[in-house]
């Protein structure tokens, strides 16, 4: 058996690089995918904590609340995802460049 | 070193340098590419820590819908050809990349001090099948977790209602062309 704490390194590490990559890239999909690393790392913690959390011969509803949470992350992330490129491909007709740096209208 | 312990590293390695690729990668199809296969190496992760449902809709819903979604953007964007980045601020992205690994590197020793979080035992045999099934999954949803189950369902209309109404073009165009009225 692999210990819990290994995967949730992994995901601590996968994490991380979700947040480099929404700090450094330019290019307003890369970001948006960083941000989908980020949520998948934290789908991973939550399905080894609930394996970790299943002792016993019962199945421990806490335990599955555990992939419950999962699948509600998952559903908000295709909906923020589609809601996200709705806006992307709105912010493109008007500039013709995804570039995040070029949306400074708001700069004071 | 048992082999549940070896096929972890080795996926674990090719997650971690799928995640790097997508995010030193120039060309955003390959991006989206690298993630999808980081995608699928997670739900064999998913797979290995009893959750075959979640894999399941990782695949299908993430891998399959989402990524596809992002490619379908990309192509209509003509996004994938990307200029050398040139930011205002030359110290940005050394400091970015510095604050991330003092990140991971805090994260990773909360995560080590604490001594190693449970090793899960093993499943005995009636679990094996019956844990992370799809019809324990619905047992909770369509009991315990009832009300957030439908809130996330009008989260999808409010979203695909948003992405319409976000994309549709205005109706403003059509009026010049009317013959005006003598």
């Amino acid at each position: 058996m692999v210990p819990t704490s290994y995967y949730i390194l992994l995901s601590a590490i996968l994490f991380t690089i979700g947040v480099v990559g929404v700090l450094v890239r330019r290019n307003a999909i890369i970001v948006f995918m960083s941000v989908e690393l980020m949520l998948n790392s934290a789908n991973l913690a939550f399905v080894a904590f609930a394996r970790a959390f299943q002792t016993g011969n019962a199945v421990n509803a806490a335990a599955m609340s555990g992939q419950v949470f999962v699948f509600f992350v998952l559903t908000v992330a295709a909906a923020e995802v589609a809601v996200g490129l709705a806006l992307i491909v709105a912010i493109f007709k008007n500039k013709h460049s995804i570039d995040v740096d070029q949306v400074h209208q708001l700069k004071g | 070193m048992t082999l549940d312990l070896i096929i972890f590293l080795v996926l674990a390695t090719i997650a971690i340098l799928a995640a790097l690729a997508m995010l030193l990668s120039s060309n955003a199809i390959y991006s989206v590419l690298f993630l999808i296969l980081n995608f699928a190496v997670v739900s064999v992760f998913y797979l290995m820590l009893n959750a075959p449902f979640i894999a399941m809709v990782q695949v299908t819903v993430y891998a399959g819908a989402i990524m596809v979604l992002f490619l379908f953007v990309i192509m209509l964007l003509g996004a994938d050809k990307l200029r050398q980045p040139q930011t205002d601020i030359p110290w940005q992205q050394p400091l970015a990349i510095l604050l991330g690994l003092v990140l991971l590197g805090v994260a990773a020793f909360a995560i080590v001090s604490r001594g190693s979080i449970t090793i899960p035992s093993p499943l005995s045999d009636q679990m094996i099948s019956a844990f992370g099934s799809p019809f324990e999954l619905g047992k909770l949803l369509f009991t315990t977790y009832l009300f957030p189950f439908e809130v996330t369902s009008f989260l999808l209309l409010v979203a695909m209602i948003g992405a319409i109404v976000l994309t549709k073009e205005e109706k403003t165009k059509l009026l010049p062309r009317r013959a005006p009225k003598n």
